[in-house]
């Protein structure tokens, strides 16, 4: 099912309760499609709590998560397994790539559960993040920025609505990072939609938009004027304080 | 794809996939070799056992339910028919005939024993054969007697020649209170009719025969004058182990219904081969001398007992140390796992491919076991029984079964773990 307004993603009153904490505490989010958000916050404070429930690894305790026009906040797991293969590409600090495969079939795993396994256009992919030479390494073979680039590809096979990235640079050096985030800002210009969990400020503010966490409530909002650019500098910033809540632009 | 991701991890963590294979060999070939032996045994078992006499007797009709009624021995003052001894090879043509191992006519008589140094009155002559040569009918030839069927009897000299109707053999007691040695004359008397016999052999036998005389059975019947006559004939049978069905039989053959009779004449129990038996021999009943036979059976099943807890045990400890291996491999492939899930593995994907890793090493384990196993059988059969163990076609069977068994019970702790696997717990690790 395909959902034609302009918000890919709505979170409304969200909490996620684990006994007496709140990891999310009343969480209202709107994501646009093709926008590019970064979620910043310190430990604790809820960011990877609010990819699990964006990734479809989790439900919330409360309130409602609309996707792409559907609520999946009470998708069964079934269901939320066959959102996650049609509507999200993830990838991780760790990378998580699996050891025994190559670059090439690392790829072609996620359309393996998507759909068909296609080598063309894995192969494709892997080009498109710069690895087309490296298909048949290992991950063993490769660095940490390429172990990263392949996750990338293995993210973006099945031509996903919505790309969640978990600290995507946390364990790359600066030449990796800047890969990494320039492959993003393609992305973004493509009309991809971003959604990435980091601590370092200067990728934060790579996104159009930061929202900051704590406590499991958004404490704060920044719009970035000039964001997905791929410059060196910080981009320009308009702060709100939301109190708890984010209404997107 | 499948088959890649198959492939990539069948050859990782080879020392843990080696302790996988070594596992399953290991129950696998105590399996094969408990379940070749148990298979084999019965056979072996029971040919111990045959050294240990007779299961079955064989009488006249008459002298059957004189024995039946008042529980005493036929001696020929109370036996009053006899079996006709040309009747006794057609014991061979049965059914099951390949399981009656030996078989022997006996006629007893009473006599009076002159020697050289006296006569000794009322002594018991048994007339048998102790070595007999049979040309059946089929072709088929046998050599049986009372000499196989009593293997534990020692003898002093030697067994009288099959046709020698003046040659005996004389109890080690009988032969110590009449003086008589090896070679030494005798004579038999009765009503009148006298034989010359010959002392071929001294025999102990810690039984009433050390006190006895045992002939030819020609010999006996010319003592007695009745040309041909057998008093009974004991047989020693292979048997299966009795049940229900085998007990109901003995009770009344004529209350089984059709299906039930079939497959109690098909099956070599005691009742059914006594059966058989009487079938063939005109005017007899065959009774199975049940002290024998159930001591064979209850042995036998113990044994069989013992094998079978032998087998499960080792394959009960074999699904506990996969279980313990399986569920290490899979937990140290959590990230992996959480993963494929994540990126949109169903449930039943992700242990299909588990599954499938386990059963080929567990393949792999089986086929190793049961080459192991077959060689193991093989030193138990000699170590044991002296002989070789054949291998049945059902035991591969049955030992692949087990070890598809163990192996997805060992799975099973492994499986749980999978699906309650949630990927958001194993991929964000920092």
């Amino acid at each position: 099912m395909t959902n034609t307004t302009s918000d890919l993603l709505r979170l409304t009153d969200v909490s996620k309760i684990y006994g007496d904490l709140h990891a999310l505490d009343h969480v209202d989010l709107t994501v646009r499609r093709g926008e590019w958000v970064s979620i910043v916050g310190p430990s604790g404070s809820g960011k990877t709590t609010m990819m699990n429930i964006i990734g479809c690894m989790d439900q919330p305790t409360e309130g409602t998560v609309m996707l792409d026009g559907r609520d999946i906040s009470k998708f069964s797991g079934f269901d939320l397994t066959q959102v996650r293969r049609e509507t999200i590409g993830l990838i991780f600090q760790q990378f998580h790539l699996i050891p025994h495969l190559t670059a090439l079939e690392n790829v072609m795993v996620a359309q393996y559960y998507h759909s068909m396994p296609d080598e063309t256009e894995a192969l494709a992919a892997l080009d498109r993040v710069g690895l087309a030479e490296r298909a048949t390494h290992l991950p063993s073979q490769l660095s940490g920025g390429e172990q990263q680039r392949v996750c990338v590809a293995r993210a973006l096979i099945n031509s996903p609505k919505i790309v969640l990235a978990d600290e995507p640079t946390g364990n790359l050096d600066e030449k990796n990072e800047r890969i990494v985030l320039d492959i993003f800002g393609q992305l973004h210009a493509e009309g991809t939609t971003l959604i990435v969990v980091t601590h370092d400020a200067w990728v934060a503010s790579k996104g159009q938009r930061e929202v900051r966490l704590d406590h499991g409530r958004i404490v704060e909002t920044t719009v970035h004027d000039d964001a997905g650019a791929g410059g060196d500098e910080p981009a320009q910033s308009n702060v709100v304080m939301t109190g708890g809540t984010d209404q997107g632009e | 794809m499948f088959l890649r991701m198959l492939r990539g991890a069948l050859l990782r963590q080879r020392s843990r996939r080696l302790m996988i294979i070594a596992t399953v060999a290991l129950g696998a070939s105590v399996a094969t070799s408990m379940l070749s032996v148990m298979f084999s045994v019965g056979d072996k078992i029971n040919q111990e056992l045959k050294a240990y006499g007779a299961n079955i007797v064989v009488r006249p009709q008459g002298a059957a339910v004189v024995q039946d009624i008042y529980d005493v021995d036929g001696g020929d003052d109370i036996q009053q028919s006899y079996l006709d001894e040309a009747d006794v090879p057609r014991i061979k043509t049965i059914f099951w005939t390949y399981n009656i191992v030996d078989f022997a006519p006996l006629l007893t008589a009473q006599g009076d024993v002159s020697t050289a140094g006296g006569t000794t009155e009322d002594v018991t002559v048994v007339g048998t054969w102790f070595n007999r040569h049979l040309d059946l009918a089929d072709g088929e030839s046998v050599d049986t007697g009372l000499v196989n069927m009593r293997g534990w009897w020692t003898i002093d000299g030697a067994w009288p020649d099959q046709e020698a109707t003046d040659q005996a053999v004389v109890g080690v007691t009988f032969a110590q209170d009449n003086g008589l040695g090896i070679g030494d004359p005798f004579t038999l008397t009765r009503d009148g009719v006298t034989e010359q016999m010959t002392v071929s052999g001294i025999v102990t036998t810690g039984e009433d025969v050390d006190n006895q005389v045992l002939t030819n059975i020609a010999a006996t019947q010319d003592l007695i004058a009745v040309p041909d006559a057998v008093g009974e004939v004991e047989v020693s049978a292979l048997t299966t182990p009795d049940n229900d069905l085998a007990r109901k039989a003995a009770k009344n053959p004529a209350s089984l219904s059709v299906a039930e009779r079939e497959t109690w004449y098909c099956t070599a129990y005691v009742s059914s081969i006594a059966y058989q038996i009487e079938e063939v021999i005109p005017d007899s009943t065959a009774r199975a001398v049940r002290q024998v036979s159930e001591s064979e059976g209850t042995i036998l099943e113990k044994t069989q007992l013992l094998m079978v807890l032998v087998t499960v045990l080792s394959m009960a400890g074999a699904a506990l140390a996969i279980a313990n291996l399986v569920t290490a491999n899979v937990m140290e492939r959590a990230a992996q796992i959480g993963l494929m899930k994540a990126i949109g593995a169903r449930d039943a994907a992700v242990v299909g491919l588990i599954l499938t890793e386990i059963l080929i090493i567990g393949l792999v384990g089986g086929l190793l076991g049961f080459g192991v196993g077959i060689g193991l059988a093989q030193v138990i059969g000699h170590l044991v029984f002296g002989s070789a163990i054949s291998i049945l076609p059902s035991v591969a069977g049955i030992v692949a079964a087990l070890v598809l068994l163990v192996v997805l019970a060992g799975s099973i702790p492994a499986v749980r773990f999978l699906l309650r696997l949630r990927p958001a717990e194993v991929l964000h690790g920092r």
